[in-house]
């Protein structure tokens, strides 16, 4: 491919980072910025993760004692925001540009000034969303889905909460059409499109889903900025406006927003199974096919979270089947994987325990999503800890498993060190026990009857809550080992081979530990 | 299935699954959705078991699989990998076979949101409006209005370290000033809105929720056999205050309830209950 061929008499001459502060500014590299966007996510992570801290802390056991409920509200909100749009977004971003030049056979991505910018975004944005804590009325409280006429109650921070919001996705938008770039037009000769590694499959089709959507998120919030400040009535009934229309603007990007958010998860699984499996992908064509048709049934589903606004029932009847058909690819995929484990030869290195957890756990997640799927029941399931749990396990089960699974296999290859194998399975078994103490429960609280986003409950409550707090504060410490090894395998460690994982298969493991600055300077030749 | 036996088959599910090996301890916290008061209530409760156990099927079925091959396919007991990666009869197979359990799932589904979306014909309607942060009851033939809000010891409890056990409440945040009385047996038809920001008003007893959106009407309706006290919240965040905001509903039989009514009127007229509780939330 010409840009790979003629990337030399291109270059600048200086093959090696800049020294000091200065490289991670002005950075236009693939590896430095995906480094980046990591640490960034990592960052995240640990900032919504103290905010999860306060909501169980005051959920310990009934009665008000360390928050008062306003700022509960902006607990949760913000912890959701920060979650999503700082920690796991950013996350999969930061492996997208590490690995998709590696596995494609390109020297960078397509736009690597855009790429830098797209990075420098996301600082100011999340400091400029976190300074609302300290304005007057607080931060947004309204919950991460911001619903009018409730947030249109917010106080200084609305306005500044809306920028955040447009920096995000403005930060998306360009992430995604970098990723689309280069995939589209970077491959090394060989490379076909059937051919590519799951994860760059994934990835350009969650690119197409992020700037399919993030326009219609930022056409909603500034709706809800004029109608708070420029006299409009979209969505307020006194003025002929609609705050149902709102939700279903809101939902058409919020679902394909949570594909978003689980896609390149579904990648990177697909990427470490095979590996300790010994054994080729099982239907790596249908896991392409799946994840297309799991991207086009997400633009008609939306309305499934909105099943109480009351819609005419044959609209509820539609969103009802559509949504329920979601669940075939959903299973598709998981069938897959199953058989690709299926008469292999399975090792079980903490990146296998991660990718394994994330399919027990994550189709646990898609067992409630099918519940919640039957419209008659969602009318109890709604806005209870039901649908707290199904959303934790796909998220954090599903999103984050995949995440750390992908930092302990790639580790070695990025940082040309392998990490301490047992703290790893440490890690993997704390987290996995004390999620589910966690999570689990909070699927009873809902269908006893707890709503969500409440910060005090009735005593019935108490023992399961309690349980779950407990399983917080111990998922929450021990994501410290996590930090603990991800930054102790950066600053040294055993030597890691060029290979790493004897089943390794793919461009990437070509190249050495460290890889070298520039990925591919010649294009590799792909049989 | 025989009742005890379908409720120890999901306690078992269930109980099994959770990990806590307090499989005593079980049985006394609520675990699963409630079987309800209502026709619809109980068909809603049927559906969200039969979909738990095909769900419990699957599972069996996949993990099964799972765990069987992680058991016997380790390189540590000498498996050698297998090269097969392609199969279009089995691909076919499992993409048609979950959809027919789909269809087979729609159906009653179908059934029972026809059934819980039909509010014709009723024999009393009640205008219910969400405030922040109380609920208003308007019985439109009667001429019978007021609000409901949460009870004075819940809201001394929950008071930030306020000092006072929650567990020495009775029916802590679930208890109100002035109780919804419904007459049992017959259909009331509910028009839920809303007079500031959205709210939605839900007792599990009677099987559903609806949200109250300022600017529309919802409907909704119930029909309760069984006299007695049914207690719900508010389910759609609403503001500080929206953990706060309960709802109770009591059945009673028509005699009582005429009663009830006439006693409501015979107060509205001396004093008016309504334009104090407004006057007092302003
Ligand atoms: C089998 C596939 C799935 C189905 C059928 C499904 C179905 C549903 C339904 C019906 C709801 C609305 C529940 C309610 O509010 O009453 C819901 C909520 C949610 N789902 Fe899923 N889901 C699936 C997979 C996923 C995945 C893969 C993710 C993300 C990784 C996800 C994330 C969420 C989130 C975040 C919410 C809650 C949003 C909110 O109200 O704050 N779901 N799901
Ligand atoms: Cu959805
Ligand atoms: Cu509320």
């Amino acid at each position: 491919m010409s840009e790979a061929t003629t990337h030399d008499a291109h270059d600048h001459h200086d093959h090696g980072p800049a020294k000091g502060l200065m490289r991670w500014v002005t950075t236009t590299n693939h590896k430095d910025i995906g480094t980046l966007y990591l640490l960034f996510s990592l960052l995240m992570f640990f900032i919504g993760g103290a905010m999860a801290m306060v909501i169980r802390a005051e959920l310990f056991e009934p009665g008000m004692q360390v928050v008062n409920p306003h700022f509960f509200n902006q607990m949760t909100t913000n912890h959701a925001l920060i979650m999503i749009f700082g920690a796991v977004m950013p996350a999969f971003v930061g492996l997208a540009n590490w690995l998709i030049p590696m596995m494609i056979g390109a020297p960078d991505m397509a736009l690597p000034r855009m790429n830098n910018w797209s990075f420098w975004i996301l600082p100011f944005a999340f400091t400029m969303m976190l300074s609302t804590i300290f304005m007057d009325g607080g931060a947004p409280a309204a919950g991460w889905t911001i619903y009018p006429p409730l947030v249109l109650q917010t106080g200084d921070a609305f306005p500044f909460m809306i920028f955040a919001i447009h920096m995000m996705g403005i930060s998306s938008v360009m992430g995604a059409i970098n990723v689309i770039a280069t995939i589209l037009n970077m491959r090394a000769p060989g490379m076909t499109l059937m051919k590519m590694p799951l994860f760059v499959w994934t990835w350009l089709i969650t690119a197409y889903l992020l700037i399919a959507v993030m326009p219609v998120l930022a056409g909603a919030v500034t709706m809800l900025l004029t109608d708070k400040y420029f006299g409009t009535s979209f969505f307020t009934a006194a003025g002929g406006g609609d705050p149902v229309m709102y939700q279903h603007i809101f939902w058409f990007f919020g679902h394909p927003e949570v594909y978003i958010l689980i896609l390149p998860a579904f990648g990177i699984v697909s990427q470490i199974i095979p590996t300790f499996a010994r054994k080729p992908l099982f239907g790596y064509s249908s896991m392409v096919y799946a994840s297309a048709s799991i991207a086009f049934l997400s633009f008609i589903v939306w309305a499934h979270h909105m099943f109480t606004v009351g819609m005419p029932v044959a609209g509820e009847l539609f969103f009802m089947y559509a949504t329920m058909l979601i669940a075939v690819p959903t299973g598709v995929k998981v069938f897959n994987w199953v058989s690709t484990m299926w008469k292999g030869s399975m090792t079980f290195e903490t990146p296998m325990l991660f990718a394994l957890g994330f399919v027990v756990l994550f189709t646990i997640g898609g067992f409630s999503g099918l519940m919640l799927a039957i419209a008659p029941s969602d009318f109890q399931y709604h806005d209870t800890y039901f649908v707290v749990a199904h959303f934790h396990y796909v998220l954090v089960t599903g999103a984050i498993f995949a995440i750390m699974g992908a930092a302990y296999y790639w580790l070695p290859k990025w940082t040309g060190h392998m990490y301490n194998e047992t703290l790893g399975k440490w890690h993997f078994w704390l987290s996995t026990i004390t999620v589910n103490i966690l999570f689990f429960p909070q699927h009873f609280l809902g269908l006893a009857g707890m709503p969500r986003r409440i910060p005090d409950y009735s005593v019935q409550f108490a023992e399961f809550n309690m349980i779950s707090s407990i399983g917080g504060f111990a998922f929450g410490l021990s994501q410290l080992l996590f930090a603990y090894i991800v930054i102790s395998t950066i600053r040294g460690g055993a030597k890691a081979t060029d290979k790493v994982w004897d089943g390794a298969e793919g461009l990437e493991w070509t190249l050495s530990s460290p890889p070298p600055y520039h990925s591919f300077s010649e294009a590799p030749e792909v049989k | 299935m025989s009742q005890n036996k379908s409720v120890w088959l999901h306690r078992a599910l269930l109980g099994g699954a959770m990990l806590l090996g307090a499989g005593g301890a079980v049985a006394e916290y609520g675990l699963n959705m409630t079987q309800g008061v209502t026709e619809v209530s109980g068909e809603v409760y049927r559906l969200h078991m039969l979909i738990f156990y095909i769900c419990c099927a699957i599972a069996v079925v996949v993990f099964g699989a799972m765990f069987y091959s992680i058991w016997k396919h380790r390189k540590s007991v000498g498996a050698q990998a297998a090269n097969f990666h392609e199969s279009t009869t089995v691909e076919i197979i499992w993409t048609i076979v979950p959809f027919a359990i789909l269809i087979s799932m729609a159906i009653p589904a179908t059934k029972a949101l026809i059934n819980l979306e039909d509010t014709s014909d009723p024999d009393m309607t009640i205008k219910v409006t969400g405030y922040q942060w109380m609920w208003h009851y308007d019985y439109a033939d009667e001429g019978v209005s007021f609000f409901s809000r949460l009870d004075e010891k819940s809201n001394a409890a929950r008071q930030m370290n306020s000092g006072i056990d929650p567990a020495s409440v009775e029916d802590y945040l679930l208890n109100v000033d002035n109780r919804l009385v419904l007459p049992a047996g017959k259909k009331v038809r509910f028009l839920i809105t809303a007079n500031d920001v959205i709210h939605s008003w839900w007792v599990p007893s009677l099987g559903w929720k609806k949200d109250a959106i300022p600017g529309y009407i919802n409907e909704a309706w119930t029909k309760v056999e069984q006299p007695g006290v049914y207690r719900g919240q508010c389910a759609e965040l609403c503001g500080k205050d929206h953990g706060f905001m309960p709802i109770v509903v009591e059945v009673m039989e028509q005699g009582a309830y005429d009663a009830w009514v006439a006693a409501q009127k015979a107060t509205a007229q001396n004093d008016s209950p309504v334009a104090t509780v407004v006057a007092a939330a302003n």
